[in-house]
């Protein structure tokens, strides 16, 4: 009896072309490929996917997927303010939020990750191109649905040629701001009241 | 090893005597390059690699959402392997082309989504009184006419069985994950080699979009199938003829062997008839040959279903869904069980049938306003209560809708 043990669902979030579609290919590159776990992919399909906002899935699970669609999310990544107005009560009660803090100024838990990925992208690994593997940095390293070697693996075998070095100069930005991140969070005095609305899973 | 896995495809695609020793190796060359590599795709790709795996040699299409991956990526793939890629100016075409492609002699496919579909009807009518074999992808999208294009249904079950006009019968089958959009798309060919008939793979977007990690094998991981071509000279050759198997020998326009192919009711050599007798056997045969190879052509997956007093019978991407509101179910105490179509047609009517007659209720989600709950009815007979769960609102069918279902029934 195939039964689904330690199902994950992940959300990326943010405008279209920020590399939302993009970056969840590469995490379910990781988690399936490189790690060796069940996962499946969904993405927004419409014309949002080129603009507006637009969301892709990743599902991972140590077995057999059947419903392919994450519901009550266990990770939200935001990319935008948009993004996370929209997606934010997907997230469950315990779940991990991440947003890029330069383009979201209303972050509504104190618990969430903030790590300013565009200024980070653009200052310090070079590029804006590279946000995206930044933040896949992050969140592996912040949440550890992924080991760090598959996300590295995973990010090298989707970069262009000539891009690598600047890629994985992004990806250890990311995991060394995700853990500085975890840190802040932390430190943190937990809001009051910060949801009203609880979902059951 | 490689070597070896080569030798035996070359020895595998004898039967396709008009493809080229040159066309051969590129094809060979192109499938060792990603064997037995683990890959993410999605549906649709999974659906070209099914394809290039079981010897496609010509496709003919209109990119429409959500089908438009197969003929982007088979656009580049395609030629690569020595095949023909056309983008044809509208669906009716398309349908024209694989079928003039399959007559000379090529495995062929086209690949489109409702409104495309309701075009190549007349000529998939066309491709079944010729007996041509082909694979007509359709990827469902909400309905009708240009309806919901980027939105998943299942509105499509009925007309891929009965879109044409006149008495027929169709091969229809339904993949619900990426592994088996690929295999899958390998049976409709076998199947539309072995029988000389369209075969239709009915995806929905969920399945054709959603990504999945399989490996692709070295070569296809099913036997290829490839159509009996005649073995007496040409002037002792019966294009049509009433053989035992009722699938009579199919030679490709250009082997020297001269017959004539129409859409009108036709005799053994292919012209037209009005003899009542001709008319009959011909129409007879178009059928049983079908009819015949139900066990072959029918395939049915169950599971938790030997204690069931509640069976979800689904098909396509409602499937996942109902798999996981069965395994809530289970862990709940019900007795449920779950039964999922992957030929929708021929029906699974035995299966429908015994199943009747073990559980109490058959719940039948679908992404429609209820069509293949209608059949399901009509071979459960009254022998227990059958109860259609249907959602047609642009969106899949969640779990929990379906357990609810369970237990309102239980």
């Amino acid at each position: 009896m195939k039964i689904e043990k330690e199902r994950i669902k992940i959300r990326i979030a943010g405008s279209g072309g920020q590399g939302v579609i993009l970056a969840s290919i590469i995490l379910a590159e990781a988690a399936g490929i490189h790690d060796g776990r069940y996962v499946c992919q969904t993405q927004s399909y419409g014309p949002e996917a080129r603009g507006g906002n637009c969301k892709a899935e990743v599902v991972i699970s140590d077995s057999y997927i059947d419903y392919p669609k994450a519901k009550n999310l266990d990770i939200l990544m935001c990319y935008n303010q948009a993004s996370l107005d929209e997606y934010f009560m997907d997230l469950k009660e315990t779940g991990t939020l991440i947003v890029n803090s330069d383009l979201c100024s209303q972050i509504p838990i104190s618990t969430a990750y903030e790590i300013p990925m565009t200024s980070l992208a653009r200052e310090k690994a070079g590029s804006l191109q590279a946000m995206n593997s930044l933040s896949l940095g992050a969140l592996a390293e912040a949440t550890g649905v992924v080991s760090k070697n598959a996300i590295k693996a995973a990010v090298l075998s989707r970069s262009p040629k000539g891009t690598e070095a600047l890629n994985m100069k992004a990806l250890e930005i990311g995991f060394l701001e995700g853990k500085k991140a975890v840190g802040r969070a932390k430190n943190r005095a937990p809001a009051k009241f910060s949801r009203l609305i609880l979902m059951n899973d | 090893m490689e070597k070896k896995a080569t030798e035996a495809k070359d020895g595998k695609n004898k039967g396709t005597s008009r493809q080229q020793p040159q066309q051969k190796a590129k094809r060979a060359a192109a499938s060792k390059s990603d064997a037995g590599q683990i890959v993410l795709i999605s549906g649709n790709e999974a659906c070209v690699e099914g394809a290039l795996a079981a010897g496609l040699g010509f496709f003919a299409g209109y990119p429409i959402t959500p089908a438009t991956e197969i003929s982007e990526v088979l656009s580049t793939r395609l030629p690569a392997v020595g095949g023909k890629f056309i983008q044809m100016e509208d669906e009716i075409a398309s349908m024209a082309a694989i079928i003039g492609a399959s007559i000379a002699g090529l495995k062929s496919m086209t690949a489109t989504s409702g409104p495309g579909f309701s075009l190549m009807q007349e000529n998939i009518g066309f491709g079944i009184i010729a007996e041509v074999p082909c694979v007509v992808v359709n990827v469902m999208r909400g309905g009708p006419s240009t309806g919901l294009p980027t939105n998943p249904a299942q509105g499509d079950v009925m007309q891929a069985r009965w879109g044409r006009h006149g008495d027929q019968r169709i091969i229809v089958l339904c993949p619900n994950s990426v592994e088996e959009c690929y295999t899958l798309t390998i049976k409709a060919f076998n199947f539309s080699e072995k029988y000389r008939t369209p075969v239709i793979l009915l995806m929905d977007e969920i399945v054709g979009h959603m990504r999945e990690k399989m490996t692709l094998p070295a070569e296809a991981n099913i036997p290829v199938v490839n159509r009996v071509k005649p073995s007496v000279p040409p002037e002792w050759h019966i294009p049509y003829e009433n053989t035992p198997t009722g699938v009579p020998p199919m030679a490709a326009f250009g082997d020297g062997y001269r017959y004539h192919i129409t859409g009108l009711v036709h005799d053994q050599h292919g012209f037209p008839t009005q003899r009542q007798d001709e008319i009959k056997e011909f129409l007879t045969r178009l059928t049983t040959k079908i009819e015949k190879a139900r066990r072959e052509l029918i395939m049915v997956e169950t599971e938790f279903i030997d204690d069931a007093k509640v069976a979800v019978l689904s098909y396509g991407s409602t499937s996942r869904s109902a798999r996981r509101a069965v395994t809530m179910a289970r862990k709940g105490g019900s007795k449920a069980g779950i039964v999922r179509l992957l030929t929708l047609w021929p029906f699974p009517v035995r299966a429908v049938q015994r199943l009747s007659e073990h559980v109490d209720a058959i719940i039948v989600p679908e992404m429609n306003q209820g069509q293949l709950v209608g059949e399901v009815e009509r071979h459960a007979c009254g022998r227990c209560s059958v109860v259609p769960l249907n959602r047609f609102d642009g969106a899949m069918i969640e779990p929990e809708e379906i357990l609810h279902a369970i237990l309102e029934v239980e």
